[in-house]
């Protein structure tokens, strides 16, 4: 697909969590816990603040409809900060100097004087009600020419845990924001921009690691289309998929909108019909259900409404995403029926009782009362008439579902409610503090480092180089360890035992030192390595696995071992001369029981095989 | 680089500017250059039409604010006064009752005076006079239990008065003051006929508790639930949302009282904490005073090094009255030495009264009685439930 032809625009917006000690407002450690841990939970309401103009935002005020009650679950590691029972501590000076590292990395310009400010968010996600975030440098460079807006330090949200339900243990954490410009043109440029940034930030060695730690959102539009923001992609490889997919989901939507219109179809309905009667002996488990069926008809939408868009995505998922904010389980639409337990009659005798001819699509809801039904085709006909309208494709705040389509989850938040955070003071970033600000090594310019200085291949240096066992490595190759050992040990060896359930954590950085010690020095082969370590990670000391494991054969042990081979096979070994070295070391090997390593071995029987083929000396 | 935003204030030697995404940064002022000088935005009033058949409340505002407005430009936080105003951002309380507002005083509550606290008694009584059904006073925390106290020897009120304020500012949508305001109202309009301070009772947004003005105190520097019965329990309590209100059977009841206002004091009184090693020489400044509450340690002592200088006033006409920095349980000196020397030495036993109570009855006690011997009964009369007879099982 020519997507510059397509006019496609993209931009990013990553939020990364800083690994700092303590929180970005309090002295709270960062760090997760599990649900089950929580020791005490509270409620509470949130309201809009009223402006200076005696209004309540828009965005608020539909949160607000509902009057929710929030329930938070806190911990031995949270405090009355994450609670909104205290004033915040200063901002996070380790934060603020993460984030500063990252903006010289990106040649970025830091702000004189930072200002926290609060971000009015009453999704329950702050206690607060707003979220606390600060602008801390702006004007930097990307690879691809573009432009990175600005850097902000923002406290993360509360984990929700269901529903209204939110765990503290995440609230508080220090978060960077990184804003790019609209200036990716192709799904593949905003994959690698996303990467490249990525990339960056964990050069610093002060983030965050896995799943949940880095999110994406991504602003795309086509020429045609609007600006669609879509939230909370957490997977690198889906980014690009995801633009696709949007830019798969406007073109669709366009060109809905050109049939609907060369069709003549109009919506003129201005609320829906009762039809609950006509469903009175249904099979259908959810009309069944429902106290109230609306029904309505939308002139000329047949076969679009269940059109594609995008996959598992069609016009009708849009009405129906429209439809839920009213608390209904979806909508039904005669695109998809008779289906879910209704019959081709109940269809037929729907369609005779709302007038519809073949062109006419009709959507029926299913509400637990006559208000919530009143409401859901209320949306229906908003969403029709935006398919229709000469912007057919809604400027929307969008989350991505599995498989990298999205759904619909609220307009575009208007102009930012933010005003300051009376209760932080400014903090200033003077010339002598931004001068001492190090730069760190990039990633890949470490990776090839490594590349030339151990000849280690590049995919490896790079995993290595982004390994929280770096400092590990290098230190083992300070201590004259082969590179390549400690390389494969880190990387390959540990992996496998990960993914075999073993669990790795426990094996302390002392235990690699004191294995690739032995290995080297012939005390254990290189073979044992993967069961030293399931040992240690099952409770034994280094001393204990190398001894059960590795059962020390000295190098005289294992020279008359040898010798006591060759000298019983004497005719194969004047016979084959060196080609009996592999059916020997296999002899030897199993003799040893693997606790020496194969190289050692080998280089012996190498020495003896000579020895006892060279013409003998009188 | 330049960049467009909006100059807000310069403060501590920079130019707060706010930029076009909403976010203020700090730069030098020598770097911003006019653009252009907008003109100001009026604010808009919006006229809210009250329910005529519900009870009248008077919101008398000393301060502490129940309802505000952010100017998200310049961050600016606007104390909301009048009722129009009040019910836009708490729409709730207009389903309680009709209210009419007097802004009394815009202070902070730790430059509170007892001349206000006379202003705040008069205001009270003329309104309920006026035929309020109960009187709501906002108040910053930090004071609030002063007030209260204040209120509840000055005005003898058969109707409400109820104390309020916030602990979480109300210019964050998690505040305390919508729910405390609302529980307030409900308060107000209840079959309740004392002085009370009506506040969360717990960190949950679930109950708000009615505290007795006298027996109440802020336990906490920052919590909701910082407002504490000592001594006692809450008299009464309000569900929320349902708005629901308890009333223990000692809460004196609405209608009980004849209105009358007292509202003489006597300011020149005070209030000392004894610690070890005070000097006596500190005492000195308290010469020529008329009252002098001291919160001594434990069961109501001090050095025995301070009992000649505290008898020297007390031969000089000062009333000098021991309370205890214990805040639970009474002052008695009678069970060791110190105790009976201080006694002895005309210092009267505070009961089980909080020292701060005391100290405000203290001038009220002086401001209306003349007779030395009758005043020192007074404070040992149990006037406004400052005073129990019996202690309960406490703490
Ligand atoms: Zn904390």
């Amino acid at each position: 697909m020519d997507y510059k032809a397509l006019g496609l625009v993209a931009g990013i917006e990553i939020h990364q969590q800083l690994d700092t000690h303590e929180k970005l407002f309090c002295h709270c450690p960062t760090m997760l816990r599990e649900i089950a841990e929580h020791d005490g939970e509270f409620s509470r309401y949130l309201r809009a603040t009223v402006s200076e103009m005696g209004e309540i935002d828009r965005a608020a005020k539909e949160e607000m409809k509902s009057n929710r009650m929030f329930r938070y679950y806190s911990y031995d590691t949270t405090c009355l900060v994450e609670n909104d029972e205290e004033p915040p501590a200063p901002v996070n000076d380790e934060a603020l100097s993460v984030c500063l590292t990252i903006g010289k990395m990106f040649g970025m310009t830091p702000v004189p004087q930072v200002h926290t400010m609060r971000k009015l968010v009453i999704d329950g996600s702050n206690t607060s009600g707003f979220q606390r975030t600060a602008l801390v440098a702006f004007n930097g460079a990307l690879p691809n020419g573009g432009l990175i807006e600005t850097i902000c330090l923002e406290e993360e949200a509360a984990q929700r845990v269901k529903d209204e339900v939110f765990s503290l243990d995440r609230l508080g954490i220090p978060l960077i924001e990184i804003t790019t410009s609209p200036c990716m043109h192709t799904p593949e440029e905003v994959r690698n921009t996303a990467e490249h940034i990525g990339m960056v930030l964990r050069s610093t060695g002060k983030v965050k690691r896995g799943l949940g730690t880095i999110r994406q959102d991504v602003n795309i539009s086509i020429a045609a289309g609007a600006r669609v923001e879509i939230k909370g992609v957490q997977d690198l490889d889906l980014i690009a998929e995801v633009v696709r997919r949007e830019v798969q989901r406007q073109q669709s939507l366009l060109a809905i909108r050109d049939e609907l219109v060369m069709r003549g179809a109009v919506v003129d309905a201005v609320a829906g019909v009762e039809v609950t009667a006509l469903f009175k002996e249904t099979t259908s488990a959810v009309l069944k259900k429902a106290k109230k069926i609306h029904a309505v008809v939308l002139k000329g939408f047949a076969g679009l409404v269940g059109r594609e868009i995008q996959p598992e995505r069609r016009l009708g998922s849009e009405m129906s995403d429209y439809a839920k904010k009213c608390g209904v389980g979806g909508i039904f639409h005669t695109d998809e029926l008779p289906a879910y337990g209704v019959t081709a009659e109940e269809v037929a005798h729907l369609r005779s009782y709302m007038h519809a001819t073949e062109p006419d699509c009709v959507i029926l809801v299913a509400g637990a009362s006559e208000k919530q039904a009143t409401c859901a085709i209320g949306q229906v006909l908003t969403r029709a008439k935006l398919a229709l309208s000469d912007k057919p494709v809604p400027e929307e705040t969008r989350k991505m579902l599995e498989s990298g389509s999205t759904a619909y989850m609220r307009p575009l938040p208007g102009a930012a409610r933010m005003y300051p955070e009376t209760d932080v003071l400014p903090v200033l970033i003077d010339e002598a503090r931004w001068e001492a600000v190090a730069i760190p090594e990039l990633i890949t310019a470490k990776a090839d480092r490594f590349v030339a200085a151990y000849g280690i291949e590049r995919n490896y240096a790079l995993q290595l180089a982004a390994s929280d066992k770096l400092p590990l490595f290098e230190q083992a190759v300070a201590e004259g360890i082969k590179p390549k050992l400690a390389v494969f040990t880190i990387l390959s060896t540990a992996t496998e035992l990960r993914r075999d359930g073993v669990d790795i954590a426990k094996i302390p950085d002392q235990a690699y030192l004191a294995t690739w010690h032995a290995v080297d020095s012939g005390k254990a082969a290189r073979e044992a390595i993967p069961e030293i370590f399931r040992s240690i990670a099952e409770g034994s000391t280094f001393a204990e696995a190398l001894g059960k494991l590795a059962p020390a054969v000295s190098r005289e042990e294992l020279e008359k071992i040898v010798k006591t081979i060759i000298a019983g096979r004497a005719d194969f070994v004047q016979q084959k001369g060196m080609a009996a070295l592999g059916p020997l070391m296999g002899v030897v090997m199993a003799e040893v029981r693997g606790s020496v390593d194969g190289k050692v071995v080998s280089e012996l029987l190498k020495k003896e095989i000579a020895a006892a083929t060279s013409p003998k000396t009188p | 680089m330049s960049k467009n935003g909006v100059f807000i204030t310069e403060r501590d030697g920079m130019a707060v500017v706010k930029l076009d995404s909403g976010y203020n940064i700090g730069i030098p002022p020598g770097s911003c250059t006019l653009v252009e000088r907008p003109a100001p935005q009026p604010s808009r009033q919006i006229d809210v039409v009250q329910n005529k058949n519900l009870p009248d409340l008077a919101i008398v505002s000393t301060g502490g604010t129940i309802a505000s407005r952010i100017d998200y430009r310049t961050g600016s936080v606007t104390s909301q006064f009048n009722a129009s105003d009040i019910l836009t951002a708490i729409p709730e309380l207009a389903e309680i009752a009709n209210y009419r507002t007097i802004p009394l005083a815009t202070i902070l509550s730790e430059n509170m005076t007892p001349a206000i606290w006379q202003e705040l008694a008069r205001a009270v009584y003329d309104e309920i006079k006026n035929g309020a059904q109960g009187i709501i006073v906002t108040h910053g925390t930090d004071t609030m239990a002063y007030s209260a106290a204040a209120i509840s020897f000055m005005v003898d009120t058969p109707v409400p008065i109820v104390f309020v304020g916030s602990q979480r500012s109300a210019d964050r949508p998690s505040s305390d003051n919508a729910m405390n305001a609302v529980c307030a109202a409900a308060a107000a309009t209840s079959e309740l006929g004392e002085v009370a301070v009506v506040m969360h009772a717990t960190t949950n947004d679930d109950t708000c508790a009615i505290h007795r003005g006298t027996r109440v105190r802020k336990m906490h520097t920052s919590r909701r639930d910082a407002f504490r019965s000592l001594g006692l329990a809450p008299i009464g309590a309000v569900e929320y949302p349902s708005r629901k209100v308890t009333l223990v059977p000692d809460a004196v009841r609405r209608g009980t009282r004849t209105l009358a206002l007292h509202d003489a004091l006597d300011p020149h009184c005070a209030l000392i904490q004894f610690y070890p090693g005070m000097s006596p020489e500190l005492l000195k400044a308290y010469e020529g005073y008329h009252g002098l509450v001291i919160a001594g340690t434990g069961l109501g002592h001090t050095s025995t090094t301070l009992i000649p200088p505290l008898k020297r006033l007390v031969d000089n006409g000062t009333l000098v009255v021991m309370t205890s920095q214990c805040m639970n349980g009474r002052v008695c000196d009678r069970v060791y030495d110190t105790g009976r020397d201080l006694l002895n030495a005309g210092v009267i036993e505070g009961g089980d009264m909080l020292p701060e109570a005391a100290l405000v009855k203290l001038m009220w006690v002086l401001g209306n009685e003349m007779d030395r011997t009758k005043a020192a009964a007074l404070m040992q009369d149990d006037l406004k439930g400052e005073c129990t007879r019996r202690s309960a099982h406490g703490l």
